[in-house]
Parts: C-alpha cells; structure tokens; sequence
C-alpha cells in the first residue's frame, strides 16, 4: 500500500486542482458576465456629485457611467478606447465621470482627482481629464506632481491661482466624497468599473468589446416597444 | 525505493508547503484567465505586477507556469517522503531554479515595476522556504550520516 500511496496523493491533488481551477473559474464575478448584476435602486443609491462631468449628448439614450482612478494604468490605456466607443456612438451615447481614487494604492490619484475637480470648477474638467491621462506615466512616478499639475492648468487655459486655492478646496473635497458615496454604495471595488444605464459591466463586459455589447444591448433596449 | 523506509518528514513538510504555493498560483491564473487581474484595486501593487508585460511568458500566464511547478514540486516531495530517494535530485534542481526566478521576479518587482504583489510576494516566500527546506535538511542528513559513519 505504501508503494502506491504517494501515487494516489498526487492524483488526489492533481484532480483537486483541476476542479479548483474550474470551480474558481465559474464562481469568479470576472468569468461571467451574465451574473445578476441587479440595476441598484436609484433612490437609495447616492446620487454622486452634482451635477456630474457629462461627455457626449446630455439627452443620450445610453449612459455609460465610469468610475475611475487617474493612476490606475488600466484606466488609462482604457482612456483613449472608450473615447473611440464614443466616437462611435455619436449622440446615442453620454459618459459620466465618477472620482474613485484608490488610496493609498496610488499615493497621487487623490491630488489628480482634486486637479480634475478644480479644473472642473472652471468649466474644463474634461481638458484636465485627457491631460491626466495622456501624461500619467509622466506624472505618476514623481515625488510631487502639484507644479506639473498647475503646468497642464495654464495649458488648458486655466486661472493658476484659482486653480491652486481650489484643489484643496471644500467644493473640490465635497465632489469627490460625493462620488465616493456613491461608488461605495454601488459597491464598487476595482477601476475602471463601467455601468450602462445604471446596469454593471460585470465580468470582462468592462473590456471595450464588452462593453459595445452591452451599449448595442442597452440601444436595442431603448428602442424597442 | 523500499517498504521498510520510515516517511522522511521534512520532504512531507515540503509537500505541505507546496500546496499552499500551489493554491496561491492557482488563484492567481484564475485571475490572469478572468481578467480580474487586469483592473485596479485597493490591494496595493497587484493590478501593477499583475498587468505588467513580465506576468506572461509567451501565452502563458506566469501564475500558470508557477502553479505547474509547484505541482511537479508536491509530487517530488511526496515521493521523496515516501523514500523514493531518486525524486530528491530532481526537487534539488527544480527548486534551485524556483528560486532563481523568484529572485528574478523580486527584483523585476522592485526596481522595473515599482510595485510589489502580496500574491507575488507570498510565492516568493514558499520557494524560499521550501529551497532552505530540501537544502538544509539534506545537508543536516549528510552530516548526521557522516557522523554515524565515524
């Protein structure tokens, strides 16, 4: 029996890895796309901050609602797809951006959501946004990046002074707590994370081909009886 | 091979000690496979090293690759354990060339990605003591078997 009993605990092993493999492979939320994700009720979810950074047609049949993180590397190769989703989709599509900076994972992505926010303040949130982005391997490994910040301020046309009082501003502190009321309530737990008409894209639904099922989906929905 | 041979335990700890760094590559593939890896969460540095160009060999998932040989690592350890003396040459190799690669892994970690992966990290120490393990206590045996010898 002892001849063959090691033979016996490898297999054993083997075959629970296997199983493990799969059963984790099902039960992950990332695998399947089709899980329940329930559309969370809008009266008892925080509304975020208002009024929201709205991208696209204000009256668009389709919201994709982003929370994301400006240090997140996935949030930004993720930028310059879902401006070409956007592109896409034309005035059948709206974008709202939420603030969700993982902190203390990424040491400036409170700071870069406090310079998105001040810039939103002036009217050029989106400006700062695509600025964030284009330039976060630049910034993100840099002691301090406020300079640099206020460096993409005066680019995008800003009041640099206003600018630098309103980063540490309450209006800017409010807006982004305001946003993370409302991811916490939606549970939201990795960016980029992607809702399309309040619906989650769950599973790998947040990749841009998922995510142009989910729109097409959402499209059909919207224009059907 | 004999029937005889009492079970060495220090292989058998070492085949417990594999399993946890078998489960730790298994959960890890998993999350290469799903994606899940890809995004940005609050646990610090994982999306970083887990998204970064060095966590797939070719189009293998390195989690995959590690999951591989820490079950080839187990079965070694479990047959050594068992006194089937001629596994223990291999596991020797294996694990010497485990940690080689996790020393390579640390240093990619700390100096090219900036970003350390408490996954990643608990790897790391698994093939460290499973190394000192299978090193030292066949070292200890030679040494006992010298002296009974004497």
């Amino acid at each position: 029996m002892k001849r063959i009993a090691p033979f016996l605990i490898i297999a054993l092993v083997l075959i629970a890895g296997l199983i493990a493999v799969w059963a984790l492979s099902r039960s992950s939320p990332s695998s399947n796309p089709n899980r329940n994700a329930a559309t969370p009720d809008p009266k008892l979810t925080p509304a975020g901050a208002q009024p929201p950074h709205i991208r696209g047609n204000p009256n668009a049949p389709v919201t994709v609602e982003e929370f994301a993180d400006f240090q997140c590397p996935t949030c930004g190769a993720y930028h310059p797809e879902l401006k070409k989703i956007e592109a896409e989709y034309g005035d059948r599509l709206r974008v709202i951006f939420r603030e969700n900076p993982l902190v203390p994972t990424h040491q400036h992505a409170l700071v870069a959501a406090q310079a998105a926010e001040a810039a939103g303040l002036q009217g050029r949130f989106w400006e700062m946004h695509d600025k964030l982005y284009e330039n976060q391997k630049a910034w993100s490994e840099l002691k301090d990046v406020v300079p640099l910040f206020v460096d993409y301020a005066k680019q995008i046309g800003l009041d640099a002074d206003r600018f630098m009082r309103d980063l540490n501003g309450e209006a800017v502190a409010v807006r982004i707590f305001q946003d993370g009321k409302r991811s916490h309530a939606l549970g939201v737990k990795a960016t980029p994370t992607l809702f399309v008409n309040g619906k989650e894209a769950t599973g790998d639904s947040w990749r841009p081909e998922g995510l142009r099922l989910l729109i097409n989906q959402a499209l059909s929905g919207a224009s059907g009886p | 091979m004999t029937d005889e041979k009492p079970i060495a335990w220090s292989y058998l700890i070492a085949a417990v000690v594999a399993l946890v760094g078998l489960i730790d590559a298994i959960y890890l593939t998993v999350q290469h496979i799903t994606g899940a890896s890809l995004r940005c969460t609050i646990i610090s540095g994982c999306s970083e090293v887990l998204s970064s160009p060095y966590a797939q060999v070719g189009p293998l998932p390195l989690a995959a690759i590690g999951a591989a040989a820490y079950f080839v690592v187990f079965s070694l350890a479990i047959l050594a354990a068992f006194g089937y003396r001629s596994a223990i040459p291999f596991l020797k190799i294996i694990l010497v060339l485990m940690f080689l690669t996790t020393l390579w892994l640390l240093y990619l970690q700390a100096f090219v990605i900036r970003h350390f992966c408490q996954y990643c990290l608990l790897s790391a120490a698994v093939t460290t003591i499973l190394t000192l393990l299978v090193l030292l206590s066949a070292r200890l045996k030679a040494l006992s078997t010298r002296r009974v010898e004497r």
